[in-house]
């Protein structure tokens, strides 16, 4: 197989397949999938992935145009890339999905997820955790004598990496979002 | 047009528009307003079951045999649920079934209400789709998307869940013209994709046609056109279970049924083939057998209206996403335009190899006049039978594959069978929906003693209609298919596999008002299928047969097509560890 080897008819959503679809290495891909916004269909999705055993490692929802009631879902999910294949095609199965995007093939994207994160202490630590705060451009949103909640969007590895520096520094609780992605371009 | 109406009404109404003549239910609290339409009319025909199991496996017998959605009313809770286990074999099976369930009204939902159940949620994994309808002027429009989706793309079943005080609600009525809906697969498969399979089996030198239920739900057109290319082309055709009759048992390039319980034939042209064309078929377990050994040397060919079905068990060399008849117009348009070629001399090699593996005679089997073999049973009842205008259907289980095996069909729409779930009891039922959709035809349930006491109450079903369905009962005694396994892999160890305490079938169909005859000597079988045939109304024939006969050929399971068991002598240790996990 060529490596711009443009698929045809299996996954019509996907332009391009530059792997070996029965291959065993796993993947990680981020998937938008385009739903109407209708009760029930965010329990679809999921059951889809129960039902079948497939992987949900983030998974975002949220009205993205209130006039045609759509809905965008984000999920980052890993699999074989036959795995990967088969989610898409079960996904565009669901009746109200409009259309499902995988963001990992069809071209470079930007991901960023936003999380907030209490760091508590005091003294050294508590300026610490400030400067690193600044070096990674998070924000403080909420803070007392003891305690700062930042604010930070970023990558994931990004926000990983923020959450790795302030485990020393008294992180003691840390909510995340889960990724939003978009096709980089027009 | 536009009219007030309750939401009962429109109901009914919404039937009407879309063409429906039988509705199979069952009453309960939460339908009572829509139960009350249904008395002051007549273009609808309500047929009573005795359970809600029953009304959907006999809507997908009106399904199967006719083409059109089955149609089926149901009261919450308990009703809702027993209607599971149908949606599910619909499901598995591609059956278009809509069923309409009463619910608790809208503001009682969540309080754990009499009869509440959250129906939606428990059959969002066994429906295609299902709608909750919270005001009455949505209903009219999710009735007819609801039968939209049910018969669009790969068919399936649907559930409306109705709440009471929607139902008793005045809203404004609309027609089948006004649903709207993005939902509208694909039926046209890419020709490019189309002119590589033709220019392969141009060059094919082994090919062969694997077809399953989507040639059937296709549509006539399609089996129309799968017997045009078979015989234009000479290439040998096989099917699975559910794929049965859509082209001619009699056909010359017919290679019987493949899989598990299929053809040594069969099997063997599926393993040796060098293309493969899988036409609405879907690579199910029953017919690859052991995955890794699945047809080694083919270029794989995959027609299927759902982009899912490709790639997900065995890998696709060439996938065409589309209608079976659409795509198979277009292949032969393509094939007769490029000049009709074939590697005919290599074809007919491959034919004459076809030949030395159908001299095994895979089907043989030992008869006695003692004792009623079950495939001597299925040879009376298919040369009795053969020439009338004939639907079949079974259960599930050892008769199920007898029945495929033995039993020629020539037409689509003339095999119902539960495939994909393997519901025991599906069979009686479905045989009252195609009697009900066909008053005139002789319709027969191939049954198993323990298969057919599932929904046995269906009795008062075909008595109460006067439906003459035909209940040939191959009564072993014994839950024969669990038998079999137990004996091939459980050290004989034949646990809870009899069937105890069986009732007298002749004095059951007594009760009933309904005609029993009991057949235990091989000399009168045929004397009993004909008295069976004659009998205007419902007939159960008993017909005890040999107690411990085996289905063969059988692939056990974790082999490969070409590791098939012939019959009783070879089964010895024939599944090993790894195959016995596996189902």
């Amino acid at each position: 197989m060529s490596a711009l080897h443009i698929k045809r008819g299996a996954t019509s959503h996907s332009a391009y397949n530059l792997r070996p679809t029965f291959s065993d290495v796993e993947e990680r891909h981020t998937l938008a999938v385009l739903v109407e916004n209708e009760p029930g269909v965010l329990a679809r999705v999921i059951g889809l992935f129960s039902g079948r055993g497939y992987n949900i490692e983030s998974l975002t929802v949220a009205e993205v145009d209130h006039t045609g009631h759509l809905s965008r879902i984000t999920i980052v999910t890993v699999g074989t890339p036959q795995v990967i294949e088969q989610i898409k095609a079960q996904l565009g199965r669901i009746v109200p999905v409009h259309e499902v995007h995988d963001l990992t093939v069809e071209g470079a994207s930007v991901e960023r997820e936003l999380a907030m994160l209490k760091v508590v202490g005091t003294g050294d630590k508590r300026v610490e955790a400030l400067r690193l705060a600044d070096i990674f451009r998070a924000s403080v949103v909420d803070s007392t004598l003891s305690s700062f909640v930042f604010e930070i969007t970023g990558a994931p590895d990004k926000i990983d990496a923020f959450a790795d520096l302030m485990r020393p520094l008294g992180l003691s609780e840390i909510a995340r979002t889960g990724v939003a992605a978009l096709l980089r371009g027009d | 047009m536009k009219r007030e109406m309750t939401g009962a009404k429109m109901v009914v109404q919404a039937l009407r528009d879309q063409g429906v003549d039988t509705v199979f239910g069952y009453p309960g609290g939460a339908v009572l307003p829509i139960y009350d339409e249904v008395f002051q009319q007549n273009d609808i025909r309500h047929i009573l079951v005795r359970h809600e199991q029953g009304a959907v496996h006999a809507a997908e017998g009106y399904a199967r045999s006719t083409g059109r959605p089955g149609v089926v009313l149901v009261t919450s809770g308990p009703g809702a649920t027993n209607a599971v286990t149908g949606l599910t074999d619909a499901l598995m099976d591609s059956i278009p079934i809509v069923v309409l369930s009463g619910q608790v009204p809208t503001f009682m939902i969540g309080s754990d209400a009499f009869q509440e159940a959250d129906t939606v949620g428990i059959t969002r994994p066994c429906t295609k789709h299902n709608w909750l309808v919270k005001d009455t002027d949505r209903l009219p429009v999710v009735i007819h998307e609801a039968f939209h989706v049910a018969t669009a793309g790969r068919p399936g079943p649907v559930l409306i869940d109705i709440p009471k005080d929607v139902q008793f609600a005045t809203g404004t009525y609309s027609g089948p013209k006004a649903m709207q809906t993005h939902y509208q697969p694909a039926v046209k498969g890419d020709a490019q994709e189309i002119t590589e399979l033709v220019a392969a089996m141009e060059k094919a030198r082994r090919p062969i046609f694997y077809t399953g239920g989507g040639v059937i739900n296709s549509g006539p057109a399609a089996s129309q056109l799968l017997r045009e290319l078979v015989d234009a082309t000479g290439f040998p055709i096989t099917s699975t279970l559910m794929g049965l009759g859509a082209y001619p048992a009699s056909g010359e390039n017919w290679l019987g049924m493949l899989g598990m319980h299929g053809l040594y034939e069969a099997n063997m042209a599926m393993h040796d083939c060098d293309l493969m064309i899988a036409i609405g078929a879907r690579f199910d377990d029953r017919i690859t057998g052991r995955i890794d050994a699945f047809s080694p040397k083919s270029r794989k060919a995959h027609i299927d209206i759902d982009p899912s079905s490709i790639n997900k068990v065995v890998k696709t060399d060439i996938p065409i996403v589309g209608d079976v008849a659409h795509v198979l117009e277009d292949m032969l348009k393509i094939w007769k335009a490029r000049g009709r070629k074939t590697e005919a001399e290599a074809v007919r090699k491959w034919q004459d190899q076809i030949g030395v593996w159908r001299k095994t005679n895979c089907l043989n089997y030992r008869n006695t006049d003692k004792t009623i073999q079950p495939q001597y049973a299925l040879q009376r009842l298919e040369a009795l039978t053969r020439e009338r205008d004939r639907y079949v259907c079974t259960e599930v289980g050892q008769h199920q594959m007898w029945a495929a095996q033995f039993m020629g069909f020539e037409e689509p729409n003339r095999w119902m069978t539960s495939g994909g779930l393997g519901t025991m009891g599906y069979g009686f039922p479905a045989s009252i929906g195609v009697q009900v959709a066909h008053p005139d035809a002789l319709v027969i349930n191939v049954a198993g003693d323990a298969s057919w006491l599932m929904n046995m109450q269906e009795m008062g079903t075909a008595a109460q209609y006067r439906l003459p369905v035909k209940q040939f009962i191959l009564n072993n005694e014994r839950l024969g298919m669990v038998r079999q396994w137990q004996e091939l892999l459980h050290g004989s160890r034949y646990s809870h596999s009899w069937s105890e305490s069986l009732p007298d079938f002749v004095k059951l169909a007594e009760a009933f008002g309904a005609r029993g005859i009991l057949c235990t000597d091989p000399a009168q079988l045929d004397d009993a299928i004909r008295e069976m045939i004659e009998h205007d109304g419902p007939v159960i024939l008993d017909c005890v047969v040999e107690k411990h006969a085996n289905c063969f050929p059988m692939i056990p399971s974790g082999k490969a097509h070409n590791e098939m068991l012939l019959g009783e002598a070879k089964t010895e240790g024939a599944i090993e560890a790894g195959g016995a996990v596996l189902v």
